[in-house]
């Protein structure tokens, strides 16, 4: 079997995945997506040269709807399922460094 | 008393509480015995509403006694799969990370549920947000396959189709991305029914593949399906992938369930069909015997680009999953880890946290085949295969009027058999991805078992926006046999 995504490369992708992976996760998911993706290949064996990509089946496109202001959750359903609240807000730990001056 | 009312179907039961022979009361009392009996050895509830369902359930019965008009499926009890939004309990896509999450809002189906007077009774395990063949990815319990408590339900909609076979429900929804309401069907004996993408409203149905998944009914019989079709089909603003109804008209789809289609000519793919069991590949050919001697005309067709539906379908079904599946950030809703060193943290742990194995190994392969550098040779390429498999189709159905396949190479495999090689488990889907990939309606009907007694299901696939003809097709076949009347080992 190829080694098409080394244990480096699954790190990286965990990283832009923003999934914390355990060693045991990086080696298992380096042996089993090379083992998918080397299946995948299979695909190149078909020329697609002139082929449209489709990226959906239906006869539609650029849906509109009139422009008017409609009913909203409201600010206690939508802070319903917060993990954490503070007020009308959505609590967070600090984004910013408070010695970067931002 | 009870047994009688559970064996009979939606449509039955629907017309004898209409005509206040039978309460809908008696009927939810049933399935809730049934439930207390037989759940505790299927698992295919993550969550019941037994008082809420009685007061429903009363509230049909007296608009009845009233002589009030009800709805087209009053009083009857159905199911919902776990991942589609409702008011009441928790929806949790069988995921620990929204296992405390309580939706604001009503999935568009499930209103089209309650409006038609249904009792909803519960909802049902999955595969972790959709994502298996199995139903052994459900992060918050094991389902099992009411034929043979050793083996898989299928997936991803097993719970939905493990409740209907053991009369645990009526009737339930599931959704389908790669085959996941007609594989667990098949493998419950239970008919499964996805319908052409854009036929039914996707809102509140939690995102997985949002260009291939599709919610549809799992049934007793294919006039059930029509039933429940007629109530959750149609336009809905709040998806603008929901078609509207002036491309695709709506129909009464159960009025001409009877009526078969003169001069059916049906396409088989024989070297497709030969990739499945002995087993599977007689009940197939069983099934095209019974349409050919009810005057059916059976012709061999090519669809070249078959084979490559697998390797097409699991890039793109995780590149949209990659992407949908960002939204869970342990900022708005769901788990967030409890003591996070810093805010990248809280998206990194509580996700890692999470999810479980096989939404990980998605989210990693679908942002690897976008990611910079792959995007052309994984992800554009599947796309243009996908249109390559699309032009199959189109091009099958110039000269046939349905394709027939198996649904799955196998009957149900046994628990544990492929969770360690998800490209084993991968590979079950053969049959049933391609529709997803086309948009194109598919039924899963029971057409016998193997010799373990499992069910077999025959797949009959027609184009886009035909489901009233793919029902009348899958009808025929019905109408000629008994399989669907079996009851499984679990509740004899």
């Amino acid at each position: 079997m190829k080694n098409i995504i080394d244990e480096q490369k699954v790190r990286a992708v965990a990283k832009l995945s923003r999934l914390d992976l355990t060693d045991d996760e990086v080696a298992a998911f380096s042996r089993q997506l090379s083992a998918i993706l080397e299946y995948v290949e299979k695909l190149n064996e078909l020329d697609t040269t002139n082929v449209e990509p489709l990226a959906h089946c239906l006869p539609i496109s650029n849906i509109f709807r009139e422009d008017k202001i409609k009913e909203s959750l409201g600010v206690e359903k939508t802070l319903a399922n917060a993990p954490q609240r503070d007020g009308d807000f959505f609590k967070v730990p600090k984004i910013l460094d408070d010695s970067s001056g931002a | 008393m009870s047994d009688e009312l559970l064996d009979l179907n939606c449509k039955e039961l629907r017309d004898e509480i209409a005509a206040g022979r039978v309460k809908s009361n008696a009927a939810t009392e049933a399935v809730f015995e049934q439930i207390d009996n037989y759940e505790g050895k299927v698992g295919a509830f993550l969550s019941t509403f037994k008082k809420q369902a009685l007061a429903q359930a009363k509230q049909v019965d007296d608009k009845i006694a009233s002589g009030g008009p009800v709805g087209a499926l009053a009083g009857v009890p159905v199911a919902v799969k776990d991942n589609m939004c409702t008011t009441f309990g928790a929806t949790t896509c069988a995921s620990k990370i929204l296992e405390n999450f309580h939706a604001p809002y009503n999935a568009t189906v499930v209103e089209k549920l309650l409006a038609a007077d249904a009792v909803i009774v519960g909802k049902t395990n999955l595969d972790e947000f959709a994502m298996g063949s199995s139903t052994e990815n459900s992060g918050l319990k094991k389902t099992v396959n009411p034929w043979d408590p050793g083996r898989v339900p299928g997936g991803s909609s097993g719970g939905s189709a493990a409740a209907v076979a053991s009369r645990m429900c009526f009737a339930a929804l599931g959704s389908d991305t790669g085959g996941s309401i007609r594989q667990p069907a098949s493998f419950c004996g239970a008919v499964g029914l996805k319908p052409t993408y854009g036929r039914i409203s996707r809102f509140g149905l939690v995102a997985y593949g949002s260009s291939l998944d599709q919610i549809g009914p799992v049934t007793r019989t294919v006039a059930d399906t029509a039933l429940i079709l007629n109530v959750i089909t149609g336009h809905d603003q709040k998806d603008s992938t929901s078609v509207s109804e002036q491309i695709a008209p709506v129909c009464d789809y159960l009025e001409k369930i009877d009526e078969s289609p003169k001069g059916l000519k049906i396409g088989i793919v024989p070297q497709l069909n030969e990739g499945a069991e002995q087993n599977v590949q007689k009940a197939i050919g069983k099934a095209l015997e019974v349409y050919k001697n009810s005057g059916a005309e059976i012709i061999e067709i090519a669809m070249p680009h078959f084979d490559y539906a697998i390797a097409a379908y699991y890039l793109i079904a995780t590149a949209e999953a990659s992407s949908n599946l960002a939204r869970y950030d342990g900022v708005h809703y769901g788990y967030r880890t409890p003591r996070p060193n810093d805010y990248i943290e809280v998206y990194s742990k509580s996700r890692a946290e999470g999810f479980g194995g096989e939404v990980k190994r998605r989210i990693m392969l679908g942002t690897y085949a976008l990611s910079s550098g792959y995007y052309d040779a994984y992800y554009l390429k599947a796309l243009k295969v996908r249109n390559l498999i699309r032009g199959d189709f189109t091009k099958a159905f110039e000269s046939c009027d349905c394709v027939m396949m198996p649904v799955s190479p196998t009957t149900a495999f046994k628990i544990g058999e492929k969770i360690d090689d998800p490209l084993q488990m991968y590979l079950s889907d053969v049959y049933t991805i391609a529709a997803n990939l086309a948009g194109v309606p598919a039924i899963s009907v029971p057409c016998g078992f193997d010799g373990d007694n499992l069910p077999i299901g025959l797949q009959i696939l027609t184009p886009a926006f035909t489901e009233d003809k793919l029902l009348r097709i899958a009808r025929i076949y019905e109408s000629q046999n008994q399989w669907h009347l079996k009851k499984p080992a679990v509740i004899k």
